[in-house]
């Protein structure tokens, strides 16, 4: 199929970038507007006012490594939004608590509040565990009160959104789907597990296209989650609950899953940092699969210091996933410099190919403009950027949706309302199988079990699921190639920016050919980062954009070493949802 | 109530053992899946063969009759690993249902397959015992079919790269059947993984799921097209058993389900090239039980063939019903069943390295096969031979009473004898007697060199399984040496001669079995301690005398 490539679905005049005009650009408290000219698109700022960046921020400790370290960046004042670069907020609790500054029952009520504030126009929840997070916020203020700093975790008093599609034994588990209504499971998923034993408080369960299935988030089968810059717009997805969480700082940072673009796709239409780790890299033990050979838990954070630090505790071997690598797992925050200690030219050495296929026709020209303008803000850095082209870049997505759906069909035979989840009675087996399934699987996930078991069936496998197979293996060859090159690969991580909602409800080619800058990241397997990097006209601040950084396996810390580079020097942006602006 | 037991089975109650779990499919009615159990009397063709007796007779004379009928055997094995094959739960036959059991074998949502290392050393075993090639890398494939039994809708299996390829097995047709040597093609071994079971009420109203079963190791073991009778295919399953429990990978128990024969039989007029309609059998319980319901099918077929009705033998699986010692239809096969086979994405390749081959097969022991090639060069009769092998137990305690010198022959006759006899009465197993191979080999010393009879033995033997201890103490505790002074025998016969004067009169009158009477007496005077060589030799002199 040739009509992977969209048009536009929302063009914005590419020469009405700059700011919207309409609304001055009043500092407010929060900052939660673009805080100066130049416009995000428009002309990369010269280097000297890049340098003058780097000068004026204040000294910060000097950089420690182990997870105890109190600071080894710029953490933001204990009130968690402020103007200027990202800073971490993971660090900046950490800092509030050991000193004694906040409690933690404190900053969970402050995020907690800010959460029922916004969810009821967000709905990024499907389950908040409010009480719960209470209880474990007091319970960590008594630890700490009583001496046992310790003890205390690296991710203390940190508030965790979790996508649904991922198990949590204390809180029910839906993935989304209506055939899993007020299932809960008998175990935390690895992930979760890990966040948990390093301190992490999980707040609820974010929403999400059922069992991952959708790029918008209008797949769940409970509530539809908007956009925390424009209600009116889609989060993107299939991890859009967790995105927009982490966007209307309702928590912390997030989990989500990221199968053909999961984090990465609503990381961008939310405006805040997305990580899809190397297959392998996080056990997916306790993730409802999706299809189990592209699926990878990844993490959402407002700072790449933040993804850096999740990943850092998630990572790793895992013996109840055996696709689960036992690559070493480095402190992934250890090469994250303070700005203070970054040279003139941070990048230098770094290779960067800017994927030709990913900036043409069918992406949006205010996305293109905002991935170039991001690429010469690379070059500023000290990289080399040249365009790579991937020929059998436009191959992936046919290819991608046969695998992901075959595997869908067999993944989601289990939702057969015989063992748990809903049951719809019936009068004989056939019946019950197919009534419990008609009645619990939305449309979308019956619509791909479809494609799946079409092209797994005999006398089609080869044509499709096997032809599907070859196709991967050219697309995993194409990346060895070019990362060969390349230090690092570029391209936006979406053709457009957040869509409205029920734009391409009825049109999912549309909705499918939205993945295209995504989904053949999935297919090799590699990691992808993707950090907010400017903005498209659209909603009362503008849309975020996203520009996606690819590596080879495991170099999950040189991505999260240039990306946090990136933004630190990311001049005069800031991405802080308009709906924060009465906080 | 089925719900409320449905929700039993959710979740973290259900990792309580004490609770009841069954997990209930209720109200649906058996239309589909009771049909393995029921449906037998429905859908029988019309041309009923005659009789059992007549059908058999007709088996056995199908190639006069101018048909060849072709057999080929899937066999299950359950094996005896520890845990299960892709969790950690026990594995163990006859727990309460649902008792053995977590969220990975009951196909939760976000749950993951890990391969048990020990499956794969089972399956490296077997495949080695069945002469295949092993693939260094193979893979494991889903194989998608819905059934309440089966948690995840498809079942862990390998497809197209099973573990071993193209192998054989040896087996000795007993004699009482014919006896001679076969050699069976094996197809393919792959690994794979249980379904659980459906347990039905009584009502028929409800049916109840029992996941224990679900995720325990099997082989399976598909052999070539290459028997032609009931006997051989019984022999071709027996022999995989004794491989199964000389390896010591399963307990081969066909009552547990711990191993399943599913046969295909067809049958062709002899000179056609291509086969005919393959019809598989399944719910046989014992290789007899094979052995009958093949002999049945195929008579079943000829017959069909002969009242010119072989459209009328259909591809379908029919079931073994024992008590009327027929097979009748379970389901008909709509075209060929697509399992939808694709590669198991969970699961990395199984890539085995030459070192842990040789490994395994460095320390595999003697096989039936071997065995039985050698007891028969030591010149036992075939009937030993096969007897002797069939349990590796015996085979070894054969073996130890050899190693003390004994003479094959006796040893092999006290074993398939009394010893046999006796533990079979007990129901013990041969290792569980307490009589020592060494001992056994003393007791023939003593019978050979006079010190006890054969008929003391026989005492001795049976004190030896149930107490232990040693021979000679027994014979001393119990005074049983043998009396072999002529003179005192001579005594005796004569006392026993006086006894019985009319008995000796009516001797004399040419009733001349009354030896054996007389030798009788001898023997009980002497509490059976009597040489009986010399008594006999004493008491026919004596008798000769006396006319």
């Amino acid at each position: 199929p040739s009509d992977h490539q969209s048009p536009p679905t929302q063009s914005p005049n590419p020469h009405t970038l700059s700011l919207p005009t309409s609304k001055p650009q009043t500092p407010t408290r929060t900052g939660v507007r673009r805080r100066t000219s130049p416009p995000a698109a428009a002309m990369p700022p010269p280097l000297q006012a890049h340098r003058m960046l780097l000068s004026h921020r204040r000294a910060s400790p000097i950089p420690r490594r182990r997870f105890t370290a109190v600071s080894s960046l710029s953490s933001a004042p204990a009130k968690t939004l402020a103007p200027g670069p990202p800073a971490s907020s993971i660090l900046s609790i950490r800092e509030s608590l050991l000193s004694g500054e906040r409690t933690a029952a404190d900053i969970t009520s402050e995020y907690l509040s800010r959460l029922r504030r916004t969810e009821p126009s967000l709905r990024s929840f499907i389950h908040v565990a409010a009480a719960a997070a209470e209880r474990e916020a007091e319970e960590l203020d008594r630890r700490i009160a009583s001496g046992g700093r310790d003890a205390v975790g690296p991710l203390a008093g940190v508030l965790v959104g979790v996508k649904d599609n991922l198990c949590t034994a204390s809180m029910p588990s839906t993935g989304g789907s209506r055939i899993l209504d007020g299932f809960q499971p008998a175990y935390d998923a690895t992930a979760v597990r890990r966040l948990r034993e390093a301190g992490a408080i999980v707040v609820g369960k974010t929403n999400l296209d059922e069992f991952g299935m959708g790029s918008t988030t209008e797949g769940s089968g409970f509530q539809v989650t908007t956009n925390p810059w424009d209600d009116s717009r889609v989060p993107g997805g299939s991890s859009g609950g967790s995105a927009s969480a982490v966007s209307a700082r309702q928590c912390v940072v997030s989990l989500g899953s990221d199968t053909g673009g999961s984090v990465r796709q609503p990381a961008s239409f939310c405006g805040v940092v997305g990580l899809k780790p190397t297959y392998g890299r996080v056990s997916r033990f306790g993730l409802m699969a999706y299809a189990s050979s592209l699926d990878v838990v990844g993490c959402f954070g407002s700072s790449v210091f933040d993804t850096a630090t999740i990943l850092s505790v998630i990572a790793g071997h895992d013996k109840m996933d055996s696709t689960s690598s036992s690559h070493d797992v480095p402190d992934y925050r250890s090469d994250l410099a303070s700005l203070s200690l970054l040279e003139s030219k941070p990048l230098n050495n770094v290779r960067i190919g800017i994927i030709q296929e990913t900036l043409g026709e069918g992406v949006d020209a205010g996305v293109i403009s905002s991935i170039r303008s991001a690429a010469s803000h690379l070059e500023q850095l000290g990289s080399v950027v040249e365009e790579v082209s991937m020929p059998s870049f436009s191959l992936g997505l046919p290819a991608y949706y046969i695998l992901a759906s075959s595997e869908a069909s067999s993944n989601l035979s289990r939702y057969d309302g015989i063992r748990y989840g809903q049951q719809v009675s019936a009068d004989d087996l056939n019946e019950m199988y197919g009534d419990s399934r008609a009645n619990g699987l939305g449309h979308e996930v019956k619509m791909r079990i479809l494609m799946g078991t079409y092209a797994l069936s005999a006398g089609y496998y080869d044509a499709y699921y096997k032809r599907a197979q070859q196709v991967r293996t050219l697309v995993k060859k194409s990346f060895e190639e070019a990362l060969g090159k390349y230090d690092i690969l570029i391209s936006p991580a979406a053709p457009s920016a957040a869509y409205k909602i029920g734009e391409k409800t009825n049109d999912p080619l549309a909705m499918y050919a939205g993945d295209i800058m995504t989904v053949n990241v999935n297919m090799a397997g590699l990691p992808a980062l993707v950090v907010p990097c400017g903005f498209v006209e659209g909603g009362s601040a503008g849309l975020p954009v996203g520009l996606q950084m690819i590596g080879s396996p495991f170099s999950e810390g040189k991505l999260l070493r240039v990306g946090h580079i990136f933004e630190q020097t990311l001049p005069d942006l800031s991405f802080v949802p308009p709906l924060l602006a009465d906080d | 109530m089925a719900l409320t037991l449905l929700r039993g089975i959710r979740t973290p109650t259900l990792l309580r053992a004490n609770f009841s779990l069954l997990c209930t499919t209720q109200r649906h009615p058996l239309a589909h899946f009771t049909t393995r159990a029921e449906s037998v009397q429905t859908t029988e063709p019309k041309a009923v063969p005659k009789s059992i007796q007549q059908a058999t007779k007709e088996a056995a004379e199908q190639k006069i009759q101018g048909f060849e009928s072709v057999i080929g055997i899937e066999t299950h094995v359950q094996l005896s690993t520890i845990t299960k094959a892709f969790c950690s739960c026990p594995n163990n036959y006859g727990s309460q249902p649902n008792s053995t059991v977590c969220p990975t074998c009951m196909g939760h949502p976000g749950t993951l397959p890990v391969l048990n290392a020990k499956v794969v050393e089972c399956a490296v075993k077997m495949s080695l015992a069945l002469n295949c090639k092993i693939s260094m890398t193979s893979k494991f494939d889903r194989k998608q079919y819905f059934y309440p039994d089966l948690p995840k809708g498809y079942q862990i299996s390998q497809f197209d790269i099973p573990i071993a390829e193209k192998g054989y097995l040896d087996v000795d047709i007993p004699v009482e059947f014919g006896g001679g040597h076969r050699r069976f093609g094996v197809t393919r071994v792959h690994m794979e993984e249980d379904a659980g079971k459906l347990l039905h009420s009584e009502s028929g109203s409800y049916s109840q799921v029992d996941l224990n079963r679900a995720g325990v190791p099997l082989l399976e073991i598909v052999s070539e097209p290459d028997m032609r009778s009931g006997i051989e295919a019984a022999e071709y399953g027996a022999e995989i058993q004794r491989l199964v429990r000389y390896l010591g990978v399963g307990n081969g128990n066909m009552d547990e389900g711990s191993l399943r024969c599913d046969v295909n039989v067809s049958v062709r007029p002899i000179g056609q090239s291509e086969f005919g309609t393959k019809v598989e059998i399944k719910n046989m319980n014992s290789f007899s039980a094979i052995s009958r319901a093949i002999d049945y099918e195929i008579s079943r077929q000829i017959l069909l063939y002969k009242e010119s009705q072989a459209d009328q033998i259909v591809q379908e699986t029919r079931l073994w019903d024992e008590s009327s010692q027929k097979t009748f239809t379970m389901r008909k096969k709509e075209g060929l069943a697509d399992y939808r086979y694709f590669p198991e994405p969970d699961l990395p390749e199984v890539v085995l390295t030459g070192e842990y081959i040789d490994e395994i097969r460095n320390l595999m022991p003697e096989l039936p096969e071997a065995k039985r090639r050698r007891y028969e060069n030591i010149g036992l009769s075939m009937q030993d031979v096969i007897f002797l092998a069939n349990d590796d137990k015996v085979a070894h305690f054969f073996d130890s009473t050899l190693e003390h010198g004994t003479d094959a022959k006796l040893a092999a006759n006290w074993i398939m004898g009394d010893i046999t006899a006796y533990l079979k009465d007990e129901k013990l197993s041969i290792d569980e007697s307490k009589l020592t191979p060494l001992e056994l080999s003393e007791m023939i010393a003593y019978i050979k060199n006079g010190t006890i009879s054969g008929k003391i033995a026989k005492e001795i033997v049976v004190d030896l399984i149930a107490k232990g201890g040693t021979v000679k103490s027994v014979i001393e505790e119990k005074d049983l040496v043998q009396i072999a002074d002529p003179a005192a025998i001579e005594a005796m016969v004569d006392q026993v001669l006086t006894d019985n004067p009319k008995q000796l009169e009516q001797y004399r009158a040419g009733k001349t079995k009354l030896q054996g009477y007389f030798a009788g007496q001898v023997m009980k005077a002497s509490k059976g301690k009597a040489s009986p060589v010399l008594l006999n030799k004493i008491l026919g002199e004596k008798l000769k005398g006396s006319c």
